[in-house]
Parts: structure tokens; C-alpha cells; sequence
């Protein structure tokens, strides 16, 4: 779950002036990470020490100069930069007091921002869209700046992104309604344009949010109709050099309810993987009221924390290094929040919480995940993974497994079947069924930690993994659970039969055959079992067999040996009745009759070697059985009811069932007996008067 | 551990009587309960419920209502008149007759300076309450039809009245009727029946809900004199209706057995109109409801089944614990029965009559090992009915059995038996009138003398010998520290063995031990918060063992005037939460001279040998373990014993006494045996409805 907690105000927020509407130009990160710059439109960029909620510095330039950029700090020479009149870049250090005094050298194109990363150089964004480093700029000033872009297209966002000590600066533009992303990367400098497609209908997207997240750049768009987009970008830049514009791929990853006043602005911003922070959006229970802050999980859609802003929201939002910056009203609020990491399974107990502290992860580009120690770290594994061949990634997942601690190995092992799962998926011809079984014995997977496992295993035809699957995870949903359950029975049994499957349970089946032929030899029920005699089935059924033994039914095995041993295992999985039974109708009419025969083979020889104990450690249980048969029952009751072939199936069952019915009310009488005997036996009755014996120990 | 022989008796017909009113006085915490055969009954409500106090009834005086005003206790019945009790002597105080026929309500204000009575004439009568008696000051307009029901407005300005078919609100400055509110007959045949408006709350905010003979709750406005509201409650009656103090939740008890909630909440949530809403129903009774008390943290109710239910509110209670469970009170928490010890008598004490009888012989072993065969079948003896119209309120019989003596709110009498093979034949030995009337009774140990507890926490001593009986004197606790005030009445008064000591507690949870050879008060034991519900004094060494309501126990040694090493030790670990649980006081505390280290303790469910020489269980041991112990072998149960030794066998005890020879006496009183001697209910249960 992610909190949000008690905030404070930083600074407050200078009347408006400009036209843009916007009291703070930019909050960035100072000299470390409890500093931040916060460059206000009113001429004035000022340090703060968070902690302290107190300036440490404070700047401001001429009257009538215009600060035209949030001004930013170069950790690599310790100095603060800014660009004033579009034009001219100041650069001056901690304790110079006077920005007029400072450094200063005037460029030949407009710069729109000055971009800066921890520990590398600053990059200068020109309008133009051509990026250039600063030093390389200073050097020359008055050096000629290419036109990148068209001439009525406007940059409407960048940012810049670091990891691994590469730099990739990211910029949108938007050019007569049509939206693009470039993507700048350096040595060697490439510039990559991609056309941002989205829904018919949408406008421009209002904010954007780029984290990077192992290799790639995760990039977060936020539309004013409350869509969340992701699109993902390798970091380095694909070999394949594909000239021009190239669409670019995304996914919507969160929906936010809007309330019924039409929202002008909003903006959202990467916390994890998992959360993002968005403002300006309705909070989904508080009626119209948008000025709230609140934290979404992206990936079960639920809204994790929210808090109330007061006053006007600017629809500005910036994250650094766990704390929230907002600008409402008149004041600048600092919000520190805490991430962790959940899962479904998490929240419904199944999944150790565990706290983390954002160690494979970093939370914005200055946070760069932590430096690689020993020889095989989940990134690495991960990078692996993405490259290697088959073979090297089943033995280095083998190794990581055997190696990693607990307690790594339980957030590590979803990272890395997700990984797995995703270029299993890209790429046809890897399948790491080693890999994906070790990761199984773990026991730290579940169904919501990697949901496209078994669907994978599915289109494999895996059926091994999906047996075991079935056997560990216990969430699995009952949709999928219905989609498995239609491919085991879609499946022939020939192909079936060659399945490596868990031993067990194929010994259950087998024993479960062999014991129906074994007492037709015999040729007599063993547990002296004579249910009263079915009168009312004499006269239905004319057949003189039928007269004779009540209960000749059927008792060969419809399915093979290992279809049979999966679909128990099918049986054993937990669900809901209600969600299951939608899905239970997808089932075709000879799925149903071939399952329903299989119960009823289950039943039958469940009630008849009810004496009998297979020893297997899984077996489905008699109510397991009935309350499936119950569930197709009510799923498939009219085509049970038409189908001319289901008739003799659903003929037997009856009169099996009402001959159990009838036993049952038997044994009801008995039980109604033999409780008022329990019953006398208590309430030892002695009159009036008894002398007896009571011993106390 | 010991075997022991028990006599088991079931032929005690006590019938606890139908409960008629109750009355909650919040600021004393205390439930006073009135019962159909005129005995009154306190209840402290924040001690477990223990019956503090009872005023034995007498012959023909129906209570029909009780009213507290401040701490003092009303009572109003069909004879007419209005009485008044003395609570710290637990006896009538005074009679007035209000003159208007029988009394069928009675309703102090909240102001505490009037009373109101409706009576048979229809008139409702207003007394003054003075200091120290009532005044009736005057009529309220005169109707035709007999007032059933009466409520005051908090304010005290305006009286709703109850009556045939109608409600009548009298303004009370100038006694004429404001409104009248016209209750609707039921449908079909009962149509030609009146509508008797049992019941009638009126709340502050001009709400009156009345509760009637259709079975309907209705709620009316008394501006305009409308119907704001009616809830069909039952087929039956409505008898009673009680209101909470903050008056946001209403129970009604009704003829079929059942306590329906209604709670004055929002409908929509956050909103702040609010509505009476029907919301819980309890079952506790099988027959008429005739009273209820809304106590906020839980629902009080009785009726024609004579059993006391406390229902928690769960909703109120901040902390689940044993004082707040589900309470049923069916036995009066003193002891009905004396047993003499040495010679196999048993005393039963009925309302208006003693029955004495002489317990059965065993002779070798029955068909099982339980069972032994019985060789004398009990015998009664004697049947003593009581002089006068006052039911008893206390009896006892000597240890040697010669003598018996009981007592009623008004005189003492005193009969010594005698027995001469089949030939049983009482004399009278001693009548004293009121001043020496005793709360209990109690005969020293060698029948030398009884003792019996009176009024100012005195205990009165009177030597028995062949000759007759003689008047000793009388014990009084030490008067130093409290030299003003009223000094409550003696209840149980335990005397020792050897005829040294006497203790007395008092309802004020004061515990006094006199020494009776000097006559003189020796000490106090510092005093508990709760009540003693029993307590008895060691043969051997002489402390004084005390139980209390709240289930703690003490062990106080006389003779160093300090508690035991034993107790601290209990007091320190704490006892089990099981034992703590337990619902029913102690009523006996007994000890065994075979073995000194035993204490006898019974309460209605269970009987409780505690040996003090083995370990005290903590909240991990299992606490009822006499059938683990009993499955183990012998050298193992050793380990695994605890000092708590819970037998459970009986059901429905009344009484447990350890005879001389070591045999135990158990009374019972199966609650299925009271059951069936009650009349039919309404409404009997049938298959699945």
C-alpha cells in the first residue's frame, strides 16, 4: 500500500504574471537530495533545505529580465544554471550573492530548458528541438543551432533520463493536433522520432512521466479524459537504425474516474513501477471536489492514498527522492509518501509484505539503481534473460535461485518469470520450461506475481507447468482456471498420454481405473453397498439388464490417464461459484458432456470404493466432485437438456443421484434414532432422589 | 483426590415467582425488580448483577409498579396503596393509601419531587414526596376508564396517561387534559375488544410511543395530538415499553416472549433526520414480557417465566468481557436451604412455609458405580406454615437438628423439634417481635447459640440450652470511624468451628469479625469493591474465607488481621479467565476437616473443591480438567493437576452443604421442572416458525 503523509508547506507561491498562469516555473534537485531549486515565474530562483523547510539561497534577476527556464543545478561543477530572455545562459556558484555578476553568455537560438542529471553533464534544449551539452555550448556561444523540428511545431515536454551512464533526453511536440516523441540519445548521437498513437478521439496528452526501469524507459502520458498510457522505449538505441518516424506502441495502463465537472488540466507523475501520484483528477468518493492528491496502483487499478489540497491546483506535480512537490493555492507543499510494493496476492494475504526501499528500482533519474556487486544480480539475470540463449538462461536461473537469499529471492522471483514470460512471449523459440519449473518450486510465485505464466504454459501446451501451477498457485482467477480447463479437454488424449506429468497423480488415476476392473472381477459391491431398489426405474427403463442389477452403470474412464489426473487438479483449485459459472458456459456442448462424464465416472467410483483409500497426497474430495457437477449442471442445463447425446449421461446421474437421495434419507432416520438414544443416555433421569458417587482428581 | 458420597435432591419444589416491574436508577447503578408475589429484589447492575437486597412480599399485595425517586424506592399495587422501603434494613418503610381504588401504574418525575399514580377510578393521583413520606397533593381531571399507564415529560410539566382504547396528556399546572389520543381497536374479532395502552414513554421532544394491547409501538405527537408513526410489533400484546436515557433507543417487551429494539437514527447517513427504526429482536423468554429496562448498555427484561435476562447491547459496551454477557438470573443469589449437619436434616424455605426433611440411607453399591442403592427413601418431617401475611425472609436449623427458627419482616420465632422414633413433634421456644427481626440466621456449630443479623449491621446472640432460650446481648462493629450515617443490615454471618468467631458482612461490602467470647468487635477486613456473596471461617485455622460477586477471593486470617500468604499469591497470579467467567455468584463456602487445605465453594452450575496446596493454573492450563486427569494414570495426574477442582455434574443448584459424615448434600431445581410448572405461553413454538 502507498501512504501519503502529513505535508508541509515549503514556500509560498508569488502572485501570477505571466500569461502562462504558473506562480513556479520548476521545482529541481539541488545539491543533494534534501535540497531543491524552486524557480518562481516572479524573477527569483531560491534554494531550499527540505528538512529545514528554509532557503538557503536566493537569486533574482534584473527588472524587466524574464526568467525563461527552471533553473537547474550541475552537480559536476557544483554550479547553478539558468537562462534568462530565452537567450542568455547565467551560470554562478553557491555563494555568488549577485546573479548580474555572475557568468553569463548569450546563445544564438531560444533555449527552452536546460537539462540536468546527477553526475553528468547539464543538456541544453533548444526550441528548435537540437540538444546541446552545456560545456560544449559555453565553449562557443554563438555556435549555429540546427532546426530539428518544423516550424509550427512546439515543444510541449522533455525531460531527461540517466541510467547506466547514459543520458537520453525525451521531448514531445505537438504539431497541428498531431503529437510526437523524440527521443535524443548521445555517443552516438541519434535522434529518434515517434509518433504518438493513441485512441481516435483523444487530445493532447497533459502530462507526462518517464522513470527508467532496467533497461527501458518507462514513459507515462496522462489524457484529459483520465486514460493512463505507458509506452516502454529500449535505452539504448535499437540497432536496426529505422529511418523516420516510427509509431510508437502503448498500453493503457489506468483509467481514472472523472467526476461530472469537465477538467481543464491535470497532471501525474512515476512513484514505482506499480504507483503514480496524480493531481487534479477527481477523488473517486468525494464527489466533485478535484483538488485531490492521490496515489494510484497501476497495475490493480485501485487508488492507494489520497489527500485534499486546499485552494487553486496549478497542475504542476514533480517528484523527488521520495517527496511530493505541489503547488496549490499560495504555497508550495512538500508530501512525502511511501510506496510498497504490492500485489493482489499481497493484499490478500497470500504474499509476505515486505517493505522495500526502492533497491532495484530508482524512483527518478537522478536515483540510479544501485551498482552490481556480485555475479549474478536480478538486473543482470534480467539483462540475461533479454539476450541469451535458452540453454544459459535455464542454468543461470538455476544458479540465481540456488544462490539469492530468501528473502531476495522472494521479490526477485516474480521479476524474473515476468521477464521471462515477456520474451518467452516475443520470442518463439525460447521457452525456458526448466527455468519456469524451478521458479515454480520456489513457491514465491503466485498467479497475481505473473499472471501470463500460465496462459503461456497454455499456448505451449505445457502441460507439466500447468499442472504445477495449478498445485501452488491459489489465485488463480477463475476465468483462466476456465480457459485451462477447455484446453485440457479440447486436447486428444493421444497427445495427452505423452505428457510428462507429476507421477502422482497419474498412479491416483491409474489405481482409480484399475480398482473399477478389479471389482467387476470380483463382481460384487464390497462395502455392502444396496441402495432400497428403484421401483419407479423398473417401469421407466424396460431393459431386463437394468432389472436385474439397478446399478449397471458405467464405470469406464471417458478420458485418458493424464487428462484425468489434470483435470483433478482443475477441481482441486479454489473459485467462486458466482465468477466461475459465466465462464463455465464458454464450454462446448462436447466439452461439457466428455467433463461431465468424467464427474460422473468420479462419482461413481468415489461412492462405490468409498471404502478404498488410494494413497495420493492431491486427490479431489466427493464435494469437490458434486459441486462441480452442480456448477455444469447450471451452466450447461439447457443444452444438457436438448442434447440428444447428454441424455443416457444425465439419465444415469439422475437415477444414481436419487438412489444416493434415498439412502441419505435412511441414514436421516438413523441418525434422528440413534441422537434421541445419545440424547436419554445424558439426561440421566433419577427421580427425585439419588444417592451417588462423584470422584474429583 | 477423594471420592465423595452425594446426596442429590430434586424434590425442593422452590418456584421462583413472575417478575411484575422494574425500575433503573442510573445514578446509583442499581435494578430493582418487583415480583408477582410482592417481594422486591435490588440488583447492583455494575457488580455483576448480584442480588443485593430482597424484601420478602406478603400475602395479597399485587405490586403493579415500581418507581425510584432519587435513591428511594416506591412501589404501587392493586391493594390500593403506595409504599414506601427502607433499603438499608430491606423492609416496607410505610403504606399510604391513595384512595382511588387499585393502583395499576406508578411514575416519579425526573425532578424527584412528585409522584404519580394511576388507579381504577380514573383519576391520576399526585403525591409530594417529602423527606421522609408522601403527600398527595392532588387529582388530575378524572376519566372514565381506569388509567393503566403513566409517563412524565422530562420537564415534569405534562403527564401522558395510558388508558382504555385512549391516551390522555394532562397538563400538569392545571391538571386538564391537553389531547387526546385515540388508539385504534384491532381488526376482525378483536374488534369488539378494547385496546388497553399498556405502556406509554414520553420523551423530550414531545414524543409519546405507546405500547398496547393490538401490538402495535406507536409514536404520537403531543403538540398536535397525531399519529406520527405505528410498527407492528407482535399478534400479541405490547406490555412494557422502556426508553433509553439519551433517548435514542426504545425496547418494548411483548406477550409473545420477545424484547423488540426500535433506535432513533438517521436514515440517510450523515443526514440528521432522524426516525424510530425497528432494529433488533431478542428471544430470551417463553412467556409475557412484563417488564423492560433500557440500561444503554444492555436491555433488562422479565416476566410471567420469572427469570431476570440481561441482554448486552453490544454496540454500548466498550470492552467484551464477562460483566457484559448475556445474563440469565433465575435463583435468588442467597441460600433457601439449611442443612443440619450432624444429623441429616434438611430446611426448605417457601414463601409462606417451611418444609423439613430428613435425608436417605445408600446401602452398598447400585447397578453402576455411580449410582448406590437406596435403602431409606427421604422423609418429610415437617410442614410449618408461617403466622401472619409476611412471607419469610430467612430460616435456619441447628447443626444437632433440634432447633428451628425463621423469621419475617415483622417477628422471629424460634421451635425446637423434637423426635422420638416416627413421632415428630415441634414446641414453640421463643416469638420476638419487630425490632429483633433478623435479615439471617445463623446457629453456632454445638447448637449453643444462634446468632441472627439485624438492623444497623448488629448481630444479636441467644443462648439455647434444654431449659429454653435466653437473650445474650448483642454484637456492634466498632463505632469510630463512622459515627453518622445509617449503618446497613447484617447478611451473611459465618460463625467459626470452635465457637470463637463471628463474622458479619453488611450490602455496604464492610466485612466484621467479632470475637464471641469477649463479645467485643475484633477487626475489619479492608473492604472490596464488590459484594460478599459468601464467605466462611476455617475450623482449624481460623481465616475467614470470602467470596465476591465479581468472582475474586479472599482468605483473611483473624487471628493475625491480615490476608493470608495464599491469598496474596492468588491476588498476584490472578485467577483463570474460565473461573473469572462464570455467571452466578458463590452462595457457600464449606470446608473439609479431613483435609484442611480444601475449600468448598458451589455457585449455580458447578461445585469447586480448591485445594490450596497444589499450584494456582495460569490462562495456559486447561481449567476444567477432571476429564483429563481422569483418562491419565494416576502417577501422572500429580503434573497436571491444578488447584481448581470443577465438578460439573449438577445443573441448577440450590444449595451444596457438607454433611459431618463427609457426604455432600446437592440441591437442584432443574430448570426444566420450573419450566413446566408455568402456566402455558401465549405463543408456543411450532416446527420452523
Amino acid at each position: 500500500m502507498a501512504t501519503l503523509y502529513e505535508g508541509y508547506t515549503l514556500c509560498g507561491v508569488g502572485p501570477v504574471q505571466n500569461s502562462s498562469n504558473i506562480g513556479i516555473l520548476g521545482v529541481e534537485q539541488g545539491r543533494d537530495i534534501d535540497y531543491v531549486l524552486v524557480t518562481d515565474s516572479s524573477r527569483s530562483i531560491t534554494v531550499y533545505k527540505v528538512s529545514d523547510q528554509k532557503p538557503t539561497g536566493s537569486w533574482s534577476v534584473k527588472q524587466g529580465q524574464i526568467i525563461s527556464c527552471p533553473a537547474v543545478f550541475n552537480t559536476q561543477s557544483q554550479e547553478y544554471v539558468v537562462v534568462t530572455d530565452d537567450r542568455v545562459v547565467r551560470v554562478w556558484k553557491e555563494d555568488d550573492v549577485n546573479l548580474e555578476k555572475a557568468f553569463k553568455a548569450t546563445v544564438s537560438a531560444d533555449v527552452l530548458r536546460v537539462l540536468s542529471a546527477t553526475d553528468s553533464e547539464p543538456v541544453v534544449l533548444f526550441c528548435c528541438g537540437a540538444v546541446r551539452f552545456l560545456d560544449s555550448l559555453l565553449a562557443s556561444p554563438q555556435q549555429p543551432i540546427e532546426d530539428v523540428l518544423t516550424e509550427d511545431e512546439i515543444i510541449r515536454w522533455s525531460t531527461i533520463v540517466k541510467a547506466e551512464h547514459q543520458l537520453v533526453v525525451l521531448f514531445s511536440t505537438e504539431q497541428r493536433g498531431e503529437h510526437c516523441l523524440y527521443v535524443q540519445r548521445f555517443n552516438p548521437n541519434t535522434l529518434v522520432k515517434h509518433r504518438i498513437e493513441t485512441e481516435p478521439g483523444l487530445s493532447a496528452p497533459i502530462s507526462f512521466s518517464a522513470t527508467c526501469r532496467g533497461s527501458n524507459i518507462h514513459l507515462l502520458y496522462l489524457y484529459l479524459n483520465g486514460s493512463v498510457y505507458e509506452s516502454v522505449l529500449p535505452f539504448r538505441s535499437s540497432s536496426t537504425g529505422a529511418e523516420g518516424v516510427q509509431a510508437l506502441s502503448c498500453s493503457l495502463c489506468l483509467s481514472l474516474p472523472l467526476g461530472e465537472e469537465k477538467l481543464m488540466s491535470g497532471a501525474a507523475v512515476v512513484l514505482d513501477e506499480a504507483h503514480v501520484a496524480v493531481i487534479g483528477f477527481p477523488h473517486p468518493s468525494a464527489g466533485a471536489c478535484k483538488d485531490y492528491l492521490c496515489i494510484w496502483n497501476t497495475h490493480f487499478q485501485t487508488l492507494q492514498a489520497s489527500k485534499e489540497m486546499a485552494g487553486r491546483i496549478y497542475s504542476q506535480l514533480w517528484c523527488y527522492s521520495g517527496k511530493l512537490y505541489v503547488p496549490h493555492g499560495k504555497m508550495l507543499s512538500v508530501i512525502p509518501f511511501d510506496c510498497q510494493k504490492s500485489s493482489l496476492a499481497a493484499a490478500m494475504g497470500k504474499l509476505k509484505q515486505t517493505s522495500r526501499s526502492g533497491k532495484d528500482f530508482s524512483v527518478e533519474i537522478w536515483n540510479i539503481c544501485p551498482n552490481v556487486k556480485s555475479a549474478l544480480t536480478v538486473d543482470q539475470l534480467v539483462e540475461h534473460i533479454k539476450t541469451s540463449a535458452v540453454e544459459d538462461v535455464q542454468a543461470e536461473v538455476g544458479e540465481f535461485i540456488r544462490r539469492a537469499p530468501q528473502a531476495d529471492l522472494q521479490l526477485a522471483a516474480g521479476r524474473v518469470a515476468l521477464e521471462l514470460v515477456s520474451r518467452s512471449q516475443t520470442d518463439a523459440n525460447f521457452y525456458p520450461q526448466c527455468a519456469f519449473l524451478q521458479l515454480l518450486e520456489t513457491r514465491y510465485l503466485c498467479y497475481s506475481v505473473c499472471p501470463e505464466l500460465l496462459s503461456l504454459a497454455m499456448v505451449k501446451k505445457d502441460f507439466h507447468l500447468c499442472q504445477i501451477a495449478f498445485q501452488i498457485f491459489s489465485d488463480i482467477p477463475e476465468a483462466v482456471t476456465c480457459a485451462c480447463l477447455k484446453a485440457i479437454l479440447s486436447t486428444p488424449d493421444l497427445e495427452m498420454e505423452t505428457v510428462n506429468l507429476d507421477t502422482d497423480s497419474v498412479i491416483f488415476m491409474k489405481e482409480l481405473t484399475q480398482a473399477h476392473s478389479r471389482s467387476d472381477e470380483e463382481g460384487g459391491q464390497l462395502n455392502g453397498f444396496c441402495p432400497p431398489a428403484l421401483e419407479s426405474d423398473v417401469s421407466d427403463t424396460p431393459s431386463n439388464k437394468l432389472q436385474r442389477d439397478p446399478l449397471s452403470l458405467d464405470m469406464s474412464c471417458p478420458v485418458g490417464l493424464h487428462k484425468g489426473a489434470l483435470l483433478n487438479e482443475v477441481l482441486q483449485t479454489a473459485y467462486s461459484d458466482r465468477s466461475l459459472l459465466p465462464h463455465l458456459k464458454d464450454l462446448t456442448v462436447p466439452q461439457v458432456i466428455v467433463f461431465l462424464q468424467y464427474l460422473r465416472f468420479l462419482y461413481f467410483k468415489y461412492s462405490h470404493d468409498a471404502h478404498k483409500q488410494i494413497r495420493a497426497l492431491r486427490t479431489p474430495s466427493i464435494s469437490q466432485i458434486i459441486d462441480w457437477v452442480c456448477l455444469l449442471l447450471d451452466a450447461h442445463f439447457t443444452v444438457l437438456a436438448v442434447a440428444p447425446e447428454a441424455k443416457r449421461l444425465v439419465f444415469d446421474l439422475h437415477k444414481f443421484v436419487r438412489s444416493q437421495v434415498k439412502l441419505y434419507a435412511e441414514l436421516g432416520k438413523i441418525e434422528g434414532s440413534l441422537q434421541v438414544l445419545k440424547n436419554s443416555k445424558q439426561s440421566e433421569d433419577f427421580g427425585m432422589y439419588a444417592i451417588q458417587v462423584i470422584e474429583l482428581f | 483426590m477423594g471420592e465423595f458420597k452425594v446426596h442429590r435432591v430434586r424434590f425442593f419444589d422452590y418456584m421462583p415467582s413472575g417478575i411484575r416491574a422494574l425500575a433503573f436508577n442510573r445514578d446509583i447503578e442499581r435494578i430493582a425488580v418487583a415480583r408477582m408475589d410482592g417481594s422486591v429484589e435490588v440488583f447492583h447492575c455494575s457488580d455483576r448483577f448480584f442480588q443485593e437486597k430482597i424484601i420478602p412480599g406478603r400475602e395479597q399485595c399485587g405490586i403493579e409498579g415500581l418507581s425510584w425517586v432519587g435513591e428511594r424506592l416506591f412501589s404501587a399495587g392493586l391493594n390500593g396503596g403506595i409504599t414506601e422501603y427502607d433499603l438499608t434494613n430491606q423492609k416496607v418503610k410505610y403504606t399510604v393509601d391513595a384512595y382511588g381504588g387499585p393502583i395499576w401504574t406508578i411514575a416519579g418525575n425526573q425532578q424527584g419531587t412528585h409522584l404519580a399514580v394511576g388507579c381504577e377510578d380514573g383519576t391520576v393521583k399526585l403525591f409530594e414526596v417529602n423527606e421522609d413520606k408522601i403527600q398527595f397533593e392532588r387529582n388530575l381531571d378524572r376519566q372514565k376508564s381506569r388509567i393503566i399507564s403513566l409517563s412524565w415529560h422530562p420537564s415534569g410539566s405534562k403527564i401522558a396517561a395510558g388508558m382504555m382504547d385512549m391516551i390522555q396528556i394532562f397538563n400538569v399546572e392545571t391538571g386538564h387534559s391537553v389531547h387526546r389520543l385515540l388508539a385504534d381497536r384491532g381488526v376482525g374479532t378483536s374488534r369488539s375488544k378494547e385496546c388497553v395502552v399498556w405502556s406509554v414513554v414520553y420523551l423530550s421532544d414531545g414524543t409519546i410511543i405507546s405500547g398496547d394491547s393490538v401490538g402495535m409501538v406507536k409514536l404520537w405527537d403531543d403538540q398536535t395530538g397525531t399519529l406520527i408513526k405505528s410498527h407492528n410489533v407482535t399478534k400479541c400484546d405490547v406490555l412494557a415499553l422502556s426508553v433509553s436515557q439519551n433517548e435514542d433507543s426504545l425496547v418494548a417487551g411483548t406477550s409473545e416472549g420477545t424484547v423488540v429494539q426500535f433506535q432513533f437514527i438517521s436514515m440517510v447517513l450523515g443526514k440528521d433526520d432522524k426516525e424510530w427504526v425497528r432494529t433488533r429482536t431478542f428471544k430470551n423468554h417463553t412467556h409475557d414480557i412484563r417488564a423492560v429496562a433500557e440500561i444503554t448498555t444492555a436491555v433488562v427484561s422479565g416476566g410471567m417465566d420469572a427469570q431476570l435476562v440481561v441482554r448486552p447491547l453490544l454496540d454500548k459496551v466498550e470492552v467484551r468481557s464477562a460483566a457484559s454477557a448475556l445474563r440469565k438470573i433465575h435463583f435468588p443469589h442467597r441460600r433457601l436451604v439449611s442443612c443440619a449437619r450432624k444429623s441429616g436434616l434438611m430446611l426448605f424455605q417457601y414463601p409462606g412455609h417451611l418444609e423439613l426433611w430428613r435425608l436417605g440411607e445408600s446401602e452398598g453399591k447400585g447397578e453402576d458405580d455411580i449410582h448406590l442403592f437406596v435403602k431409606r427413601n427421604p422423609e418429610k418431617l415437617l410442614h410449618l406454615k408461617v403466622k401472619g401475611e409476611d412471607h419469610i425472609r430467612c430460616s435456619a436449623v441447628s447443626p444437632c437438628g433440634e432447633w428451628i427458627v425463621y423469621s419475617t419482616a415483622s417477628s422471629l420465632r424460634l421451635y425446637r423439634l423434637h423426635c422420638d422414633n416416627n413421632n415428630v413433634s415441634i414446641t414453640k421456644v421463643l416469638q420476638i417481635s419487630t425490632e429483633l427481626s433478623a435479615n439471617q440466621l445463623c446457629f453456632s456449630s454445638d447448637s449453643s447459640h444462634l446468632f441472627s443479623a439485624s438492623t444497623q449491621s448488629s448481630v444479636h446472640l441467644v443462648s439455647l440450652s434444654q431449659s429454653g432460650c435466653k437473650f445474650v446481648g448483642t454484637l456492634k462493629p466498632k463505632s469510630g470511624e463512622r459515627t453518622i450515617g445509617i449503618r446497613e443490615s447484617s447478611k451473611i454471618i459465618p460463625a467459626s468451628e470452635d465457637g470463637k468467631w463471628l463474622a458479619s458482612a453488611n450490602s455496604d461490602h464492610e466485612v466484621h469479625i467479632y470475637n464471641l467470647q469477649t463479645r467485643k468487635a475484633h477487626c475489619t477486613v479492608p473492604v472490596y469493591s464488590s459484594a460478599v456473596t459468601a464467605m466462611g471461617i476455617h475450623p482449624t485455622t481460623n481465616c475467614l474465607f470470602m467470596m465476591y460477586a465479581d468472582q475474586q477471593m479472599c482468605e483473611y486470617s483473624i487471628e493475625q488481621k491480615q490476608y493470608t500468604d495464599w491469598s496474596r499469591m492468588v491476588q498476584r497470579k490472578g485467577l483463570h479467565r474460565f473461573w473469572m467467567e462464570r455467571d452466578t455468584p458463590c452462595l457457600n463456602v464449606m470446608f473439609n476437616p479431613q483435609h484442611p487445605s480444601h475449600v468448598i465453594l458451589h455457585d449455580t452450575y458447578m461445585l469447586c473443591i480448591i485445594d490450596q496446596s497444589l499450584p494456582l493454573p495460569d490462562d495456559k492450563t486447561q481449567f476444567y480438567n477432571q476429564l483429563t486427569l481422569k483418562s491419565l494414570p494416576e502417577e501422572q495426574r500429580k503434573s497436571h493437576s491444578h488447584a481448581f477442582k470443577v465438578c460439573k455434574t449438577f445443573k441448577d443448584i440450590l444449595c451444596v452443604e457438607l454433611m459431618s459424615d463427609q457426604s455432600l448434600v446437592v440441591v437442584e431445581r432443574p430448570l426444566e421442572d420450573v419450566a413446566s410448572q408455568l402456566p402455558a405461553p401465549i405463543k408456543q413454538k411450532k416446527f420452523a416458525t
